[in-house]
């Protein structure tokens, strides 16, 4: 089983959906978990009840993704608490937006990148002096940077930064064993993707895959806890599909 | 109970290496385990022996990953030992590094008679018996998508195919549940590739981790995709590779 007793986890955008299911995993296997939020602080508090009633370690932290210094804010408080080191980084939170391409506003298009990219980069950045020999980083990338599925050209472009992010900072920090990797999730059902809940998004969805059912977030937060976790230690620089086989 | 608790995984080509460490990972997680071998009897039955002596069940058949039948015998020996069979690691595999030109017919057809042909046949025979919710591992290779070592053109070919049989193989199983994944390692200290001969230096020079992987790293991929909580992976190539690819 996964083991992740005594670690120190930060999942960001852990409010619900898949950062959600990733903070309730990691703790189930054992880890202290930093549950952060930016608007939702009900949701984040109840996530932390969730795993203490399970006997784990939570907190909460707000910090906005979308501010300019919000991925340094968030990083003073996760030292603040758990000191000098913390083995799991998921780099969850984010923002979609489904447009057509004459739809997409310029603010859209910042703050997709602001929050997709920007947040993420500044984050490992800010945590690099608790991060260390055998923490593992794990971004969100997408079924959309690798196939066009949808009407997300600019969600799909953070993406794709991603996944390069992912083999630069993997080859960067490896010297330091730090690991560095994604998980791609295909359509999932969440708060965020409201795809698979049209009949249409759904025949769709399906008909992508390989195993003809929507995923839920449990289907990716066991990848991501699979990934934090030492089992995966010589896993680096990949970014790993969790997407029921789709649009192979 | 683990979470391989019930399962049976046939694992080819295990009695050393990558394969033995995957053998007795899977039935440390509860597996009953058959191991084909081609020549190490000795060293199939210390596998076996080992799991046995851990609590788990396992059995070594002598099969040679380029012998249809005496493949088709063995996924036939392991269902009928075992009573089903849910997990078919395709791991047996062969390199014979040198620079191509200087490669023989015979060379050539050993590499795509194990690597390739070894790996259709078994799945076809493995997939006739297959329970729902299934998993086909195929052990690829880092350079069956990105290879940057000389002498290891024929094979990294194969191995590439491997990820392609993958992808079509997965859209035909998946309204089964079953799952069909490449696991793809990349240099792995083996008697095959031993982290204290000549073509190490540049391997690790080549990984983001500054090392050898070892077998465990491997196996530990391997029963993560076994398991029930990879459920949801599948057509798809997962690399450990210590970055090499990266």
């Amino acid at each position: 089983m996964t083991n992740l007793s005594g670690k120190t986890a930060l999942v960001t955008g852990a409010s619900r959906g898949i950062g959600r299911a990733s903070a309730l995993a990691l703790a189930r296997a054992g880890a202290q978990v930093l549950v952060h939020y930016s608007s939702s602080p009900g949701q984040a508090e109840s996530v932390v009840a969730d795993i203490r009633e399970f006997g784990g370690r939570a907190e909460a932290l707000k910090a906005d993704m979308a501010a300019v210094d919000g991925a340094h804010q968030l990083a003073r408080q996760v030292e603040a608490i758990v000191g000098s080191r913390l083995d799991v980084l998921v780099a969850n939170a984010g923002i979609s937006n489904y447009a057509a391409i004459e739809n997409t506003s310029i603010e859209d298009f910042d703050r997709l990148f602001a929050v997709n990219v920007r947040a993420p980069f500044f984050l490992v950045q800010q945590l690099l002096p608790i991060l260390g020999e055998g923490s593992s980083v794990i971004f969100l990338s997408s079924l959309a940077a690798h196939a066009a599925v949808g009407t997300l050209s600019a969600y799909a472009a953070t993406k794709g930064a991603i996944d390069t992010l992912v083999k630069h900072f993997a080859t960067e920090l490896g010297p330091r064993g730090i690991r560095v990797n994604a998980v791609a999730p295909g359509v999932v059902e969440t708060d965020m993707s409201s795809f698979a809940k049209t009949e249409q998004g759904r025949a769709a969805t399906l008909g992508l895959q390989a195993l003809k059912r929507v995923a839920g977030p449990d289907d990716i937060a066991g990848a991501i806890a699979f990934l934090a976790s030492d089992a995966a230690r010589w896993v680096t620089g990949d970014t790993l599909r969790v997407d029921g086989g789709s649009k192979l | 109970m683990t979470k391989l608790t019930d399962k049976t995984a046939l694992v080819t080509g295990a009695s050393r290496g990558i394969g033995a460490a995957i053998a007795k990972r899977l039935a440390a997680d509860g597996a009953r385990v058959a191991i084909t071998y081609t020549k190490g009897a000795d060293a199939a039955a210390q596998v076996v022996k080992e799991i046995e002596t851990a609590g788990g069940k396992a059995i070594a058949i002598q099969a040679d990953a380029a012998d249809a039948k005496a493949v088709i015998a063995a996924v036939d020996k392991t269902v009928k030992t075992f009573g089903g069979l849910d997990i078919l690691v395709n791991n047996a595999g062969t390199a014979i590094p040198k620079p191509f030109v200087e490669a023989t017919l015979e060379e050539m057809d050993r590499v795509i008679d194990i690597n390739l042909r070894g790996v259709f046949i078994a799945t076809q025979a493995a997939l006739r018996h297959l329970k729902d919710g299934g998993r086909v591992i195929n052990i690829g290779s880092s350079v069956g998508e990105r290879n940057m070592t000389p002498g290891l053109a024929a094979y990294s070919a194969t191995k590439g195919a491997v990820k392609m049989f993958t992808q079509g193989l997965s859209r035909e199983v998946g309204s089964r549940g079953i799952t069909v994944n490449t696991v793809q390692p990349g240099p792995i200290d083996t008697d095959l590739n031993p982290v204290a001969g000549d073509w190490a230096t540049p391997q690790i020079a080549n990984t983001a981790l500054k090392r050898y992987g070892r077998v465990e790293d491997v196996a530990a991929l391997v029963a993560f995709v076994a398991s029930p909580e990879a459920s949801y992976i599948t057509g798809t190539s997962l690399t450990v590779d210590g970055g090499t690819n990266a």
